[in-house]
């Protein structure tokens, strides 16, 4: 066997076992998904959409206030984190020097690494036991704060930092001052980064389950007092999935594949606006 | 100029005449850190209406002084500048100037092109008054046309300028562009970083052109380590030089066909006639 037959064997057997570990990786992805459409298909129907849950038992109703619920506590948690986070942001890659920033970065990096469960206690214990007194999704949506702040907030700074100094240069120099110069110019050339980070962060949190537990607790009935204990798809999935009742477990499937089905449009609509957006420099 | 300096936020009526407004730098020292000193007692004045060229070999501070006379060298962090820059008479260093007021009137054009990406050519010569607010969308289109006359760019790109973006142009329509951004704002001084330095002879040329018919109406200071062409086009010239402490000083200034044919320092004829540098 010559040298060059044999390198050809060798090329082709590095290719098959690389295309087979690539294949197995997608494979997995596509088993778990599979699996969800085939298990949560079926549940899917307008009264899954419309309908609140039927009591135990009862074939039949839907989701509907925990849909609701997502994204009343998604619609919280955005209104705190992303101003939160891009300010933070901001102030890390354009102002912040020295104790401080790093004190502040340092926390940023706590905060991501806090079990999410660790947030739920936290929020529990302050705005469920001592400001409201009982579960409410205020509290939910804090809790999903806290989760997207690190996120959002690692994102858009790391973003902005690849935003090249001449430009910041280029604006000061028209007499334009820093916080417009940070405001129209470079936020802007870092918007696709920014747009990135928003909705990471938002379908990061949407899909927490342990930190609701303990805050908005999940609603059988539609509800849109915020005070009240308040429904979420993933609680929806936890109590549905470890329910005695076929109809029961066959809505889990159904909320799995709805909220997979939301984060996976969720990212297909950023890469969409990302891509338009993108500016070579 | 005083006033225009201090307070008001907004800029005075464009006046039929511009005012010709000198610059006079005494004893300019900037630091880059505490222990890092770039330049030490700079003193050369930048008469009205003349291009004053500032020459020297890589590395003798003659970008960081530039960027002292209109404050953008304190943008870089822990940078420090000491001395008096005068104005019209007055120090743009005076605790009670506002440095964006500073760069209001002297303006300055960067080494490699840089239009803000995320902006039409049209935004981009209008971006330092759209960003202040307070102009009519129609007064815009009037001064992004006179602009883009001035800077020589109208031509190439009057038929896109509304929808192009300004990094779709080349490098030199580029560092044109920049120019009639800074034009825009209607400054009365232009520093020049080294303008020409990205680009290639013929829009060096064409850059080169235009300095000389601008500087009819605004006074220009230019920054280059090309000789020829601080010989080409300025009227005085500064040499500047680091020894071997790495701080940059004022070797020699005068007007340029003295420095280019009589200088009366050793080291400044060293360096014109390609000895070193």
């Amino acid at each position: 066997m010559g040298r060059w037959q044999r390198r050809r064997i060798t090329n082709a057997l590095a290719t098959a076992l690389m295309t087979l570990s690539a294949t197995a990786a997608v494979t997995v992805l596509l088993i778990i998904l599979g699996h969800v459409v085939m298990q949560g298909l079926p549940s899917l129907n307008v009264a899954f959409f419309t309908e609140r849950p039927l009591p135990p038992g009862e074939v039949g109703g839907g989701v509907a206030p925990a849909i609701l619920g997502t994204l009343e506590m998604l619609g919280v948690a955005g209104l705190i984190g992303i101003p939160v986070g891009i300010a933070t942001a901001i102030y890390l890659s354009e102002y912040g020097r020295g104790n401080l920033a790093r004190a502040i970065s340092f926390s940023v990096d706590l905060i991501a690494g806090l079990p999410s469960i660790a947030i739920g206690v936290f929020v529990w214990a302050w705005l469920v036991r001592n400001v409201v007194g009982q579960y409410n999704g205020l509290a939910g949506g804090v809790a999903l704060a806290i989760i997207m702040i690190p996120i959002l907030t690692r994102t858009v700074e790391e973003t902005l930092r690849i935003v090249p100094d001449p430009l910041r240069e280029a604006s000061l120099a028209l007499g334009i001052p820093r916080w417009k110069t940070i405001l129209r110019v470079v936020l802007p050339t870092a918007q696709a980064g920014v747009i990135t980070g928003v909705v990471l962060s938002l379908a990061r949190a949407g899909g927490e389950t342990a930190p609701l537990l303990l805050t908005a607790l999940g609603n059988q009935f539609f509800n849109l007092d915020l005070l009240q204990p308040t429904a979420a798809l993933p609680i929806q999935i936890y109590n549905y999935a470890r329910s005695p009742y076929p109809d029961w477990q066959a809505k889990a499937w159904g909320g799995a594949l709805v909220l997979i089905t939301l984060i996976g449009v969720l990212s297909a609509l950023t890469r969409w606006a990302v891509g338009r957006r993108t500016h070579a420099y | 100029m005083l006033t225009s300096l201090l307070a008001p936020p907004r800029p005075e009526p464009v006046e039929q005449e511009p005012p010709r407004a000198g610059m006079c730098a005494r004893d300019v020292s900037a630091w880059y850190n505490v222990s890092r000193k770039a330049i030490e007692n700079v003193s050369l004045g930048v008469a009205a209406n003349h291009i004053t060229a500032i020459i020297g070999p890589s590395g003798c501070g003659k970008s960081t002084f530039i960027r002292c006379l209109n404050r953008m060298h304190e943008v870089v962090r822990g940078a420090r500048a000491a001395g008096t820059v005068e104005l019209n008479g007055q120090d743009i260093y005076a605790p009670n100037v506002d440095p964006v007021r500073v760069r209001r009137v002297v303006g300055m054009v960067f080494q490699k092109p840089n239009p803000f990406p995320m902006m039409t050519i049209f935004e981009n010569v209008v971006a330092g008054l759209r960003l202040e607010g307070g102009h009519s969308n129609r007064a815009l289109e009037e001064i992004a046309e006179r602009a883009l006359h001035q800077a020589a760019l109208w031509d190439e790109v009057k038929d896109v300028w509304k929808r192009a973006s300004g990094i779709s142009l080349s490098g030199g329509q580029q560092q044109r562009l920049c120019i009639a951004r800074t034009l825009a704002v209607e400054p009365t001084v232009i520093l020049m970083d080294e303008p020409c330095s990205a680009l290639d002879p013929i829009a060096t040329y064409r850059i080169e052109e235009l300095m000389i018919e601008l500087k009819k109406d605004y006074t220009i200071a230019i920054v280059t380590h090309n000789m020829q062409q601080a010989s080409r086009v300025s009227d005085d010239t500064a040499f500047m030089l680091a020894e071997e402490d790495r701080i940059g000083r004022l070797v020699e200034f005068g007007p340029t066909s003295r420095i280019f044919t009589n200088p009366t320092e050793r080291r400044t004829e060293d360096y014109i006639t390609g000895r070193f540098g």
